[in-house]
């Protein structure tokens, strides 16, 4: 089904792919700094804009109570006049009150039983206003312009009717108001954002910049170009990248290395093969004698496939691809085996093998490797030592750096050490230093069988489990060590472990 | 035993068609999968040997899967110029039941071969007891006994005795030991696995006035029993 897909496509999941592409037919802009800028602008307008609005409704909304509680007290202070002197009084009072209204914002009106006007600043009775004790709000014409205002009509006795009102001119104004600040507050946030978008733009292409440069720079073949951390928030990446860099530096020297080795130390069982096959064809007498030619280049051939195959299985390892073989295991087993298949070759040589194991934990790791790994070891320190000597396999757990307070048993250990020592001539610093390089062999080893491909196995392995491996005088002899954190999968670790372990 | 050969490149076919020969098999043979798979569907071999990559869209792998899926339990040996540990648990997990990684030495692959087919005829009932010749084992005693007499044997030896028993006749190849009586799969650098069959030598075949188990140059070991 993905196979009539173009193959660039397979690696987004559908829902991403989608997404992907729907954003980019509808969204035109592309620089992060200005959407940002953009998004920013929008969700400030409409923040501003929500705000505003709340503040409109709840001021307009106390202005409403406020009026309709001036009227009501209004009404009845008036109605209580109409109760004391009748008509006049009432119309009196309306007279004054209109007079001491500086505000002029009162509105009154007072009818008699045939709709007269006897009292008030309202020409006539609006048509509008039908039922007693219903606020109304009406637009009328006061002097030369209209005007907003709150009324309510009263029944008086003997059919004569009043109107109490106010104008509320002050809404419209503060609406105006309201209005003006948020086309203010659009024109600001407009230049704010447009002014935001280009710093941040900026910024934006200063933070990536150190990092595309540096990425051309390797891109065009300087491999030692590093990013500067400057202590903003792409330093994250910054880090990352130059540990990427260091990697894909390390694996280019090692390259670089094995194919110097290869030029140089596949060459020589190479032409041992090729002059002992050539001088056979030419100078072989007996058919016996082209045979033994024959059986010895077969013999270097083989060699030559033998470094090829731990070369290959060195860079398998340190591409790291073979983490997926991992499980859970118990190196107490692997050590006994091993120790038993060897024990046999050291006895052999004249050696005696001393196993000194302190019980481990499980550990996550890749069992052949570790099997090969130790083989290596076990196969130099019986090489290496001189016969009647002593052999130790040790291993023992290395606890963590206990916190104050609890002694370092009480708490679960950091890691394994697995450690392999003679009493053979074991090797001077410079060549310590050098022991893990590919085809390094001490100069004192040159007349022992081996390519010097043992220890860059072990390297590559113990690497691959984050561990780390130290070579250590022992005088006489050597000491290797490889040392096996545990944490470092602690939580494989803990999710599988009760799988292989079970309840007991 | 009828053996089926696919493989492409013709030097490698001629060779390993030529030394199976030799040993006294039949030998079909292909150059391309489609063929390969023709054969091997069609007709009824003791053993097919499988090139991984084998050129015309059909490989060795989906021969194989071909085969398991039709429910064909033919031994399959996989030759493959891909070592890494990943392809070799692929075709066994495929189905393979040998896995040979090119450059291979001969014997190597004409040991697995042989191996393979005995084990596809005895698959009988499970033994309680094993003998060739003078030499018996009690596998639920595991005592060991030399023409009446009794051999004192470590657990592993035992192991690596009764191997060697249960392919009498065969040459057995020194990593074909360290895979399956160790259960290793790395390269040992030395001759760890000679070590331990001169011990076993030193129990079995030196006390006695003639030996058993014999060394084949450039190949391995092989145990003969004694003719009487
Ligand atoms: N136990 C040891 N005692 C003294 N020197 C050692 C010991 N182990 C390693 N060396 C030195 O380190 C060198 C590199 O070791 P390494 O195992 O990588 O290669 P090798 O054993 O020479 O060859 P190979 O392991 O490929 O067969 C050796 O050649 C030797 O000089
Ligand atoms: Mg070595």
């Amino acid at each position: 089904m993905a196979e009539d897909r173009p193959p660039s496509r397979r690696r987004f999941p559908p829902w991403r792919r989608k997404q992907g592409e729907g954003r980019r037919r509808h969204w035109p802009i592309r620089s992060a700094g200005i959407n940002f800028a953009l998004g920013y602008g929008v969700l400030f307008l409409i923040s501003a804009t929500l705000f505003l609005s709340f503040i409109w409704w709840s001021s307009t909304n106390l202005l409403n109570r406020h009026v309709r509680a001036f009227i009501e007290t209004d009404a009845q202070e008036l109605q209580k006049r109409w109760t004391y002197g009748g008509a006049p009084a009432l119309g009196d009072a309306i007279t004054d009150r209109l007079e001491q209204n500086i505000d002029d914002d009162a509105l009154y009106l007072l009818t008699d039983r045939h709709g007269r006007r006897l009292a008030g600043n309202l020409p006539g009775w609006p048509v509008a206003i039908k039922r007693m004790d219903h606020f109304y709000e009406l637009t009328i014409r006061r002097y030369t312009f209209t005007t907003p205002a709150e009324f309510k009509a009263y029944d008086l006795p003997h059919g004569f009717r009043l109107i109490v009102g106010h104008d509320i001119r002050g809404r419209t104004l503060l609406s105006t108001v309201i209005t003006r600040t948020v086309i203010w507050c659009a024109v600001m946030i407009a230049l704010l954002a447009v002014g935001g978008a280009l710093v941040v733009r900026d910024l934006f292409r200063r933070m990536v910049g150190s990092i595309a440069r540096t990425a051309s720079a390797v891109a065009s073949g300087d491999l030692n170009h590093r990013i500067a951390l400057t202590g903003s928030e792409t330093d994250l990446v910054a880090e990352t990248v130059n540990t990427m860099l260091d990697r894909i530096n390390r694996l280019m020297e090692g390259v670089r290395q094995v194919s110097n080795a290869i030029a140089h130390d596949l060459r020589t069982p190479i032409t041992r093969a090729r002059n002992q096959l050539e001088e056979a064809l030419f100078s072989a007498t007996s058919p016996e004698e082209l045979r033994t030619a024959v059986d010895r280049a077969i013999g270097d051939l083989d060699h030559i496939t033998g470094i090829f195959e731990a070369l290959l299985r060195i860079a398998q390892i340190e591409a790291g691809s073979r983490r997926s073989a991992f499980t859970m295991m118990d190196l107490n087993q692997l050590l006994a085996n091993m120790a038993e298949l060897y024990e046999a070759s050291a006895e052999e040589a004249g050696l005696n093998l001393h196993l000194d194991i302190v019980p481990l934990p499980p550990l996550f790791g890749d069992e052949r490797m570790l099997q090969q790994a130790l083989a290596n070891l076990l196969d130099n320190a019986i090489k290496f030592s001189p016969p009647d000597s002593a052999l130790t396999l040790r291993a023992r757990p290395v606890p963590a750096i206990a916190p104050p307070g609890h002694s370092p048993s009480e708490c679960s250990p950091a890691g394994l050490e697995i450690s392999v020592q003679d009493q053979g001539p074991g090797m001077n610093d410079a060549d310590i230093l050098r022991a893990h390089e590919r085809f390094f062999r001490a100069e004192s080893a040159r007349n022992t069988p081996g390519s010097g491909l043992g220890l860059s196995l072990v390297q590559a392995v113990t690497s691959l489990h984050h561990g780390r491996l130290t070579l250590t005088k022992a005088n006489p002899g050597l000491k290797v060590t490889l040392f096996l954190p545990l944490t470092q999968d602690a939580e494989q670790t803990t999710r599988k472990a009760p799988l292989t372990e079970g309840p007991s | 035993m009828r053996i089926l050969l696919v493989e492409d490149d013709p030097t490698v076919r001629s060779f390993v068609l030529k030394g199976l020969k030799e040993a006294g098999h039949n030998v079909d043979q292909a150059d391309n999968g489609k063929d390969g798979l023709y054969l091997a569907i069609g007709e009824k071999y003791d053993i097919i040997i499988l090139d991984r990559m084998l050129p015309g869209g059909i490989d060795g792998l989906n021969i194989l899967e071909t085969l398991r899926g039709q429910k064909n339990n033919t031994p399959v040996l996989l030759l493959s110029a891909l070592s890494e540990v990943d392809d070799r648990v692929d075709g066994l997990r495929a189905g393979g039941d040998d896995y040979v990684t090119k450059p291979f030495a001969f014997s190597e692959l004409l040991a697995r071969v042989e191996a393979l087919g005995r084990r596809g005829h005895n698959e009988s009932a499970p033994e309680t007891s094993l003998t060739v010749g003078d030499l018996s084992l009690d596998l639920l005693s595991r005592e060991v006994r030399r023409g009446g007499q009794k051999i004192d044997l470590q657990p592993r030896e035992f192991r690596l005795l009764e191997f060697l028993v249960r392919h009498a006749g065969q040459v057995v190849t020194r990593t074909m030991l360290l895979e399956k009586v160790w259960d290793y799969h790395f390269d040992p650098q030395t001759n760890v696995i000679d070590v331990h069959v001169s011990r076993l030598r030193q129990k079995v075949d030196k006390p006695f006035e003639t030996a058993i188990i014999h060394t084949v140059r450039n190949a391995g070991y092989i145990l003969r029993p004694t003719q009487d």
